[in-house]
């Protein structure tokens, strides 16, 4: 049993008062992505201009840690190209397994406060939902 | 589980007496310093269930109903004297309406497929309340699919509470089946079954009660509520996981086909078919399950020695102070009655502005186990117009400090989440 809540200023802040929570008139990549065992859902809007994320944005419904990490994923990602934000989401997903240096933790910046959630396997699908939303949206348009 | 010696607060040394004899009874409450909330989900075991459990497979363990030696009969005696301490506890009129099942939902499948294949023709109906736990929504889909038959739903108000116009409207000379919750999960509220036995049988349906919130807390008795069926799980009251009880009415058990096929369950067997057995080994299709069966009468024996009388009466004291400290709480809005006497022991509720998977974690990060999500009522979450919810269930164990502990976590849980109070 954890004695410590897991909600710190970032993460409720990036909840309470976010900052991409809103619609995106004119994105150019749209992906809807579902947590179904918890009801979380969000929309994730992109606008990529000659390969740089120049714009981003999310709307939808669930728990604190779904919702800021998304919110926290476009505050790394909005001005780095697809392929840096990959990159970025890869070590993201690797430090929720567990599997990161400290270096890569610093380049997550504030995205590093969710490191402790792969303590609790019940909400990890919760914190990475936005992050693989992306991936899947840029991997699709490789595809086609 | 981790448990962290700086932080931990003991809370037993304010419990009373009383709280302190029961809950000696039950090892896991004495293991960690939590408050168990999720009553509704599962209840804890006490000793003698465990022991019984154990006692089973240490002095009696063969296969019953087969063998012809002894120990094989002291295996059958052992799981058929717990059919009659079931059939005892709920009132049956005999043993041959017992049959034992994994659980509530394996009993309302059985009955799907089963009553389903004996009363359902095209374009018969079936009715359910909306308030249906999924285990008691989902096999009633299917068989009316199956069958062609026409699914109904019975609405009820935004307290849990179905009229009588709306039953009336819902339940017609075409309705043959009509199942329905004795007490719902979400809302606590027990639905008057004698009446709607009445009814349906009147309107020539047949009812099931779904008894898995029910039996735990309340006496139950299938003769005076002259329900056709009931289904319920050993698991919710204090018995161990994988038993359960589908009764059943003779009358209907004799006609219904078999659901589950294999051994022990027939007479003769040809190339061509089979003759089944006697009710109930009819549909006790393989090895069963007799250690769960004596661990369910045990739990039985000692819901007996409590008394329904103490259960209900601390079940009840505890809803009541809940609710009452939970109405003084800002943005903490319960579903259902305002009347506590309406929950038996289920309370729930949401926190405005928080989700409830949050809330959920926020109360285990100070030791409350409570649940939160959609409680298998996804239907029932959209009538009421809520996405998912947390419930807090109580057993006659759970105590008033523990409700303390509860609300305290529960003022402070919006500050957490970085509301300015």
């Amino acid at each position: 049993m954890q004695n410590k809540t897991f909600y710190n200023e970032i993460l409720t802040d990036h909840n309470l008062h976010p900052e991409h929570k809103h619609e995106l008139e004119n994105a150019n990549f749209e992906m809807d992505g579902v947590n179904p065992s918890c009801g979380d859902e969000i929309r994730l809007k992109l606008r990529v201009d000659d390969g740089i994320i120049t714009d981003g944005a999310y709307v939808g419904n669930g728990c604190a840690i779904s919702q800021a990490s998304a919110d926290i994923m476009l505050d790394l990602i909005i001005g780095k190209t697809k392929e840096e934000a990959m990159r970025l989401s890869d070590i993201f997903l690797r430090m929720i397994k567990g599997n990161v240096t400290d270096e890569e933790l610093e380049e997550l910046e504030e995205a590093s406060v969710l490191q402790d959630i792969s303590h609790m396997p019940a909400r990890v699908k919760c914190a990475v939902l936005g992050w693989h939303t992306m991936e899947e949206m840029f991997k699709e348009d490789k595809e086609s | 589980m981790n448990k962290n010696p700086e932080t931990e607060i003991k809370f037993s040394d304010k419990f009373t007496e009383e709280d302190l004899k029961i809950r000696a009874d039950f090892p896991l409450l004495n293991k960690y310093d939590m408050a168990y909330l999720d009553n509704a989900a599962t209840s804890q075991k006490p000793e003698c269930v465990l022991n019984e459990e154990k006692k089973f497979y240490e002095e009696y363990n063969a296969n019953p109903l087969r063998g012809l030696y002894n120990l094989s009969e002291m295996a059958t005696e052992k799981y058929e004297s717990a059919r009659v301490t079931v059939q005892k506890f709920i009132n049956a009129a005999s043993e041959r309406e017992i049959i034992f099942t994994r659980n509530a939902s394996e009993s309302l499948n059985l009955l799907a497929y089963s009553l389903g294949d004996l009363l359902l023709n095209e374009g018969d109906e079936i009715a359910i309340s909306i308030m249906e736990h999924h285990s008691n929504m989902l096999p009633w889909q299917h068989a009316a699919k199956r069958k062609g038959a026409v699914l109904k739903y019975i609405e009820c108000d935004m307290q849990g509470n179905v009229t009588e116009e709306e039953l009336e409207s819902v339940i017609t000379e075409k309705t043959k089946i009509v199942a329905f919750t004795q007490i719902s999960n979400v809302f606590g509220r027990l639905n008057d079954m004698k009446r709607l036995a009445e009814i349906c049988h009147r309107k020539g349906a047949v009812l099931v009660a779904d008894g898995a919130q029910s039996v735990p807390h309340i006496p139950v008795d299938v003769r005076a509520l002259d329900v056709d069926f009931l289904a319920f799980s050993g698991h919710k009251m204090f018995a161990p996981m994988g038993i359960g009880v589908l009764y059943g009415k003779e009358e209907y058990l004799e006609k219904m086909p078999p659901f589950l096929t294999g051994g022990e369950m027939i007479d003769s067997v040809t190339r061509e078919g089979a003759v089944y057995a006697e009710l109930p080994h009819k549909f006790e299709a393989g090895t069963v399950n007799a250690a769960g069966a004596a661990g369910l009468a045990e739990a039985i024996r000692y819901i007996e020695k409590i008394g329904f009388d103490k259960i209900e009466e601390r079940e009840n004291k505890l809803t009541a102070y809940a609710l009452w400290e939970m109405g003084k709480i800002s943005h903490v809005k319960v579903i259902g009655s305002e009347d506590p006497d309406e929950h038996h022991g289920i309370i729930t509720f949401t926190v405005e502005g928080v989700h409830p998977h949050d809330v959920a974690y926020i109360l285990s990060a100070d030791n409350i186990a409570v649940r939160a999500g959609h409680h298998c009522a996804q239907p029932l979450m959209k009538h009421l117009g809520v996405m998912s919810t947390t419930r807090a269930s109580f057993a006659f164990y759970n105590t008033m400090e523990e409700v303390d502990r509860f609300i305290e976590s529960l003022k402070d849980l919006r500050r957490k989440m970085g509301y300015a109070e």
